[in-house]
């Protein structure tokens, strides 16, 4: 049952999750700068996730290239459906990047990079969410290639979800900020956290309504028996979750906040795959269709294998060499 | 350009321009921050070994610079991989299954250690300790050397493929040694040559800064020790690259013939000798080269080591078959010009070194300041030559240029490379413009940790490690 197929779907799912919630602080935080004062309050936000951002966006190029040596038809035929989608969050991620160096070598037009800060963070959640939505209503394929026009993408559903993955990610990046920054700062990251997590809320509740009616397989596989029974925890651990999440949001508790967020993520990311099983390209391409072949496959596990859990060990000691509060203090 | 060419070969020019133009951009990041990467690992480890503040500041100096310049090079380097997916896609579903590992483990091996250590590196000096913070910089370094191992073996083995077997869908698919895709026929010599190029354009941004700061202030000792490093680079590995680079030339005359005769401007087979062309104007219409000015019999010389070997020309490849000779031919002179010119300067190093004028001869620094540019350059010319020289296939003989290209049509194409030209020169140029800036100010001892700048503290609260820090250091110091 367990092929070799099979784990490396799991494998991207597992980068594609970790890429979700570390760029996804990130890009939470750029989305809620604005409204974050000039100084202080801004100062601390970015050196909140300066020492880190490289790292957490390093797992969108696991996954791509992941997807790409693993399941390299899966990647031939979604990139170029999605096209403008992907270039748009390209350049949006360069925006967000070089505003972490740009806006200390120029204070003068600080201003201008902060602005590129939030708008690069915000079209690359936005295009992220929006491939989603593209990926989950289907692409037209024919023989190896996609084969539909480059606005297809474009619907209610994927704009939907779209919205649903910028308030998410604005939820992470609250409850981040909860975390590490003080003062007048910390005030607002609760604040926009209790905004972003009902929001993030309605819209996860309207996809999840939304999408079994999309297709006839995911409406099959979500409501028939048996698998109904044991599909039912999903939604009754979400909505669980969703009142403790408000809950210590309300009661200004520390870091549990941003654990409850990780666990909305990882339950939607469950959903998911529940509603894209076994496909990688819904109802067109299933992930043995799209595999590399095994020689591929063998070669890059035994490298995850060996070097997976060095990459979690000093990613996690980067972490904690930066842990606590940023300091609204001390400047010069 | 454009006219009288169907909407499908407009897309394919459209993307092929999208290629060169994003990732000639980012290699120029890469070229810098592999050679300055391990710069700053020296001048880590020499501070470390001596205790002499003026590596520290030094380091300091340019780690700023390196802030900057990896993070263009990250950005820009997320697009390319992308772009295979994007706009090659045919080419990403045939040899996904060979390339695709390589590629994975260079995100695995490279991307991760760069990227984990990067934070530390920039910005805990103050939080880990001297040791640990020069682990994290070697790190880096070490992590920026494997990054090119396996990219340089993925481009390797689109120019040389080895180690395959085609599927029945006619994918090309591993064979059983991983090893003999890897370690394909140019992989040494063009690894070589391409961290060898990296270490010379560090070295000569790093000679420019020196020098420019001995014009005005011949006696600051910053600037004269970094011009000093540089210029050993130059002298030393200079000559070493021209060596290094004749042997990746004999190379390629051995697998891809016919960019040999591109670069040569070889349009006609020459049976007893063939002459070197040091000038000369390529018409690839009339198959001829104009106004060419020849050494005879030098490029059999050279190239055969037999003054009367014959050397086979483009008369003998297939006309859909040869790179345009124009582009390859030219590009191929500017980066041996510039390696020679290269080479010239470590040379009047040595000997103003020998005459103890190192840092007393205004024209030497005037020309290494000139020189700053040249690796950039010299490197981009010669990506040019290698990647234009195997036109017209992504898989060397075997998979065409064409047949590689995504369905995506002329227009969305269109768009998509304006909106990268316009955003690279705007936000590159703004970031190369930040760069000049902070080399344009000398480096001075105290010179200010990024930490301590005015984006001041990565500290937690209650824990003011750096006033510990410093104190250390201002001991080790006096």
């Amino acid at each position: 049952m367990i092929d070799l197929t099979t784990i490396w779907a799991l494998i991207i799912a597992f980068a594609v999750l970790m890429y979700v919630v570390m760029d996804g602080f990130d890009l939470g935080i750029g989305i809620l700068f604005p409204w974050f004062h000039e100084g202080a309050e801004r100062d601390q936000a970015m050196n909140a996730i300066a020492p880190v951002w490289d790292g957490n966006e390093t797992w969108l190029v696991l996954g791509g290239g992941g997807l790409f040596a693993a399941f390299p038809l899966a990647y031939a035929i979604i990139l170029p459906a999605t096209y403008p989608l992907i270039i748009a969050m390209l350049l949006g991620l360069v925006f967000r990047g070089v505003a972490f160096e740009f806006r200390w070598r120029d204070p003068r037009h600080r201003a201008f990079w902060d602005w590129a800060f939030f708008a690069g963070s915000l079209i690359a959640a936005l295009a992220q969410g929006i491939t989603l939505g593209a990926l989950l209503q289907g692409i037209h394929v024919e023989g190896r290639a996609y084969a539909g026009g480059w606005l297809d993408w474009l619907s209610p559903y994927s704009l939907m979800t779209g919205a649903g993955v910028v308030a998410g990610y604005a939820l992470l990046g609250a409850c981040w900020l909860a975390i590490k920054v003080e003062g007048s700062a910390e005030d607002k990251a609760f604040r926009y956290a209790r905004l972003a997590a009902w929001a993030t809320l309605a819209l996860m509740a309207s996809v999840s309504l939304a999408t079994p009616f999309l297709a006839h397989q995911y409406f099959q596989r979500w409501f028939t028996e048996p698998m109904i029974f044991w599909l039912v925890p999903v939604p009754m651990l979400t909505a669980g979750l969703a009142i403790l999440l408000l809950r210590a949001v309300h009661a200004r508790q520390p870091v549990r906040p941003f654990l409850y967020a990780l666990g909305l993520f990882l339950l939607g990311m469950i959903g998911l795959g529940v509603s894209m099983w076994p496909w990688v390209v819904p109802q067109s391409i299933s992930i043995w269709d799209a595999a590399a072949p095994e020689r591929s496959q063998v070669f890059m596990l035994i490298g995850v294998g060996l070097i997976m859990p060095l990459i979690l060990v000093y990613t996690g000691w980067a972490y904690w060499v930066f842990r606590g509060k940023v300091g609204e203090h001390g400047y010069h | 350009m454009f006219a009288g060419m169907d909407a499908q070969a407009a897309a394919l020019v459209l993307a092929r321009m999208q290629f060169a133009f994003t990732v000639s951009f980012h290699f120029i990041f890469p070229a810098f921050s592999i050679g300055l990467a391990s710069y700053l690992a020296v001048l880590e480890a020499l501070w470390l070994k001596t205790g002499k503040e003026l590596y520290l500041d030094l380091f300091r100096y340019w780690l700023k610079i390196f802030s900057v310049a990896f993070a263009m090079g990250v950005v820009s380097g997320l697009v390319m991989s992308y772009q295979f997916g994007t706009n090659w896609s045919v080419f990403s579903d045939k040899v996904g299954g060979v390339i695709g590992p390589l590629m994975a483990y260079e995100v695995l091996t490279a991307f991760f250690l760069e990227a984990g250590f990067l934070g530390v590196m920039l910005f805990g000096m103050n939080r880990v300790g001297r040791g640990l913070h020069f682990a994290a910089t070697l790190m880096v370094a070490v992590g920026t050397f494997i990054s090119a191992f396996w990219i340089l073996s993925v481009n390797s083995w689109m120019q040389t493929p080895t180690g395959f077997e085609i599927g029945p869908n006619g994918a090309f698919m591993p064979g059983p040694s991983w090893a003999a895709i890897i370690f394909n026929p140019s992989f040494p010599y063009r690894l070589v040559h391409t961290v060898i190029a990296a270490y010379l354009t560090t070295a000569f941004v790093v000679g420019a800064v020196g020098a420019w700061h001995l014009l005005r202030d011949r006696v600051n000792l910053h600037a004269r020790k970094m011009f000093s490093m540089a210029m050993w680079m130059a002298a030393l590995v200079a000559p070493v690259q021209i060596f290094v680079g004749d042997m990746h030339g004999l190379n390629t005359l051995e697998h891809q013939p016919a960019k040999v005769m591109a670069m040569e401007g070889h349009y006609q087979s020459h049976p007893d000798g063939a002459p070197l062309y040091l000038f000369g104007i390529p018409d690839d219409k009339d198959q001829k080269l104009d106004y060419a000015i020849a050494i005879p019999k030098a490029s059999s010389l050279i190239l055969k080591h037999d003054p009367n070997a014959p050397l086979a020309g483009l008369d003998t490849i297939a006309p859909d078959k040869r790179p345009p000779v124009w582009i390859v031919f030219w590009s191929f002179r500017i980066m041996v010009g510039l390696g020679f010119l290269m080479l010239g300067l470590g040379l009047w190093s040595l000997l103003a070194r020998t005459r103890k004028k190192l840092y007393d001869w205004p024209l030497l620094h005037r020309l290494a300041v000139l020189m700053g540019p040249s690796g950039f350059i010299a490197v981009i010319a010669g990506w040019v030559t290698t990647e234009v020289g195997r036109q017209p296939y992504t898989v060397y003989g075997l998979l065409t240029t064409a047949d590689s290209v995504s369905p995506i049509a002329a227009p969305a194409v269109a768009t998509s490379l304006a909106a990268f030209v316009v955003v690279y020169f705007a936000v590159f140029g703004i970031g190369t413009w930040y760069i000049v800036h902070l080399m344009k100010d000398p480096p001075h001892p105290h010179e200010p940790a990024l930490e301590e700048e005015e984006r001041a503290p990565i500290r937690s609260a209650g824990i003011t490690p750096a006033q510990h820090m410093d104190a250390q250091s201002d001991g080790a110091a006096s």
